[in-house]
């Protein structure tokens, strides 16, 4: 086995995601396979090979630091889930 | 307007039995359709006035419902329109509508939808591929007479491929995401679904640029792509790469990408083979890193500022994992699990910088055949559409699947399908077209004279609606 259930019960922890047994287990027998189809990376020597993260060369990209309009509160508040009319409100936070 | 109300009555008619369309845009598409109007009367019509064009719901839409065929952003209405959406109603374009896709654009057959499987026009017992399935089947149906897609995988292509249509990937950095809801950063890459190779670079040329709201659009002219469709490939040099023809794949496949070569040879290209070594091991350099930028892109949907919130949760927590678990679908949680996983401490160096090595590996493929070659041609899916329900069960199979597109992305290359043939079943078989970074004059020129000489294009779904469903 590639990934136990303990391993991903971790990890759904670490993902905020809440899976029930029957997905849980599951998901353990589908993230195994994938990982073992995975594991074929390692017949590969990377020793001296860069990692790519980006394609195309690009260094830092600079803007003028200036202000410029942004979103009015009324329509960055209109999607939320619950606010008091000026913030977002969420489940208490602090004891 | 005239133009726009066929588009209507005809998704009217059409869509109960293929169901491309998640919402529609009529009141936007007749102020829009009359703006146009006035500028035609005025002379001053662009070369999109008019012209109905479908949006994949994955690219926001001021005003309009965006949902990424997702629970979670099931109500969510953005506040500001795309880069591209704004580009195209700026060159005079008409919003029919938003289409679906698998979730957050993960899959490759649109059935990983929250709300509808869309059908392919050719047969309506099949996916219209994926994740950009509903612009292809709009486009295919003549619902639209173009659309946009976005492209992380292969998910341009390979329903441009299933559906018998143009489905053109530009390259990394060509044109905006600016708006395009994030999937995989690193490959994400927003194009043109066309009847034909024309209406492609038509589209590509009003959308195509640096844009300073996306970072990472490049700052690089942009040629005339329309002007670039000479028909003329004399002299052009093709590679085909041995690696894409392999023991397993599908013979009427196999058969209609060689006769598409021929074609190439005949109209005069000098046409040699190349080799990409690394080609094998393209879909699980993806599969890491794909996922892995998804877990940390979809971190956002918190149920805080906007998208799905569980209902009365008695903590934060509490809100966080149930928001998520009740919004998100079984392939959304499955990537931002293996992701989660393969960033973990303990797996990083094992799984996502393995990838990225790998990545440089089949970069460096590209950058060696292109040394000897302007174009490359291979098959864009190694079989035609499959069945509606075929694949859903087995993740890895339907992963398979994207094995001839997935390395473009990887390469940041641009990539276009267009039809070479049939099956026996009469489903439509993909050419793909590989050309150098910001090289779509090239790849467009190739890809139209050989459409011009092939005349694929010109083949029509049965009506939609009466396709049998085999």
């Amino acid at each position: 086995m590639k990934i136990s259930r303990k391993e991903v019960d971790h990890v759904s922890r670490l993902a905020r995601l809440s899976l029930t047994e029957d997905e849980a287990g599951k998901m353990t027998d589908q993230l195994d396979k994938i990982l073992e189809y995975v594991e074929k990376l390692s017949e590969l020597d990377t020793k001296d090979v860069q990692p790519t993260s980006h394609v195309i060369p690009m260094s830092n990209v600079w803007r003028e630091d200036a202000a410029r309009p942004s979103l009015p509160r009324e329509e960055a508040l209109a999607n939320a889930p619950d606010t008091d009319g000026e913030f977002f409100r969420v489940p208490k936070i602090i004891e | 307007m005239e133009v726009l109300d066929a588009a209507l009555s005809r998704i009217r008619a059409v869509d109960p039995g293929i169901r491309a369309f998640l919402t529609l845009m009529e009141e936007t598409a007749r102020k829009q359709a009359a703006a146009a109007d006035a500028r035609i009367a005025r002379g001053l019509a662009g070369p999109l006035a008019g012209i109905p064009v479908a949006l994949k719901d994955n690219l926001c839409t001021r005003g309009t419902r965006t949902t990424c065929a997702s629970k979670i952003l099931g109500n969510f209405v953005p506040p500001y329109d795309a880069t591209v959406v704004s580009a195209l109603d700026k060159a005079g374009a008409v919003f029919v509508g938003k289409t679906n896709l698998d979730e957050f654009a993960m899959g490759s057959s649109t059935e990983n939808s929250a709300f509808q499987v869309t059908r392919n026009p050719w047969n309506t017992g099949r996916i219209p591929g994926g994740s950009s399935g509903g612009s292809a089947a709009a486009v295919s149906a003549d619902m639209c007479a173009v659309a946009l897609g976005s492209d992380t995988g292969g998910s341009i292509r390979q329903p441009a491929a299933c559906c018998g249509i143009v489905g053109l990937k530009p390259t990394y950095g060509r044109v905006s995401r600016y708006g395009l809801v994030a999937f995989a950063s690193s490959l994400d890459q927003i194009g043109p679904l066309a009847k034909d190779v024309r209406d492609a670079a038509l589209v590509l040329d009003a959308i195509a640029g640096k844009d300073p709201a996306d970072s990472t659009s490049a700052d690089v002219p942009v040629p005339s792509h329309a002007a670039a469709l000479t028909g003329d490939v004399r002299g052009l040099r093709i590679g085909i790469p041995k690696e894409y023809f392999t023991s397993g794949m599908d013979p009427e496949v196999e058969k209609a990408v060689l006769g598409g070569v021929d074609v190439l040879r005949r109209l005069g290209a000098d046409v040699r083979e190349v080799s990409l070594p690394h080609t094998p091991y393209a879909v699980a350099v993806y599969y890491i890193l794909a996922t892995s930028e998804a877990s940390s892109n979809l971190a956002r949907y918190d149920g805080v500022k906007y998208a799905h919130r569980t209902s009365r949760p008695s903590d934060l927590l509490e809100m966080y994992m149930e928001s998520r678990s009740e919004g998100f679908g079984a392939e959304v949680k499955r990537r931002i699990m293996l992701g989660t996983y393969a960033l973990s401490a303990g797996y990083y160096e094992a799984y996502y910088r393995k990838g990225q090595q790998v990545r440089t590996l089949i970069k460096q493929d590209f950058d060696r055949a292109f040394e000897t070659v302007d174009v490359i041609v291979t098959p864009t899916a190694p079989t035609p559409a499959f069945k509606i329900g075929e694949k859903t069960a087995d993740p890895l199979q339907m992963y398979l699947s994207d094995i001839f597109t997935i390395s473009v992305n990887l390469a940041g290359i641009p990539g276009l399908s267009l039809p070479c043939g049939f099956s026996s079943g009469n489903l439509p078989i993909g050419l793909q077209f590989l050309a150098r970074a910001f090289d779509e004059p090239t790849l467009l020129r190739a890809a139209h004279a050989y459409e011009q000489a092939g005349g694929w294009h010109k083949r029509k779904p049965p009506a939609a609606g009466e396709g049998s469903a085999a």
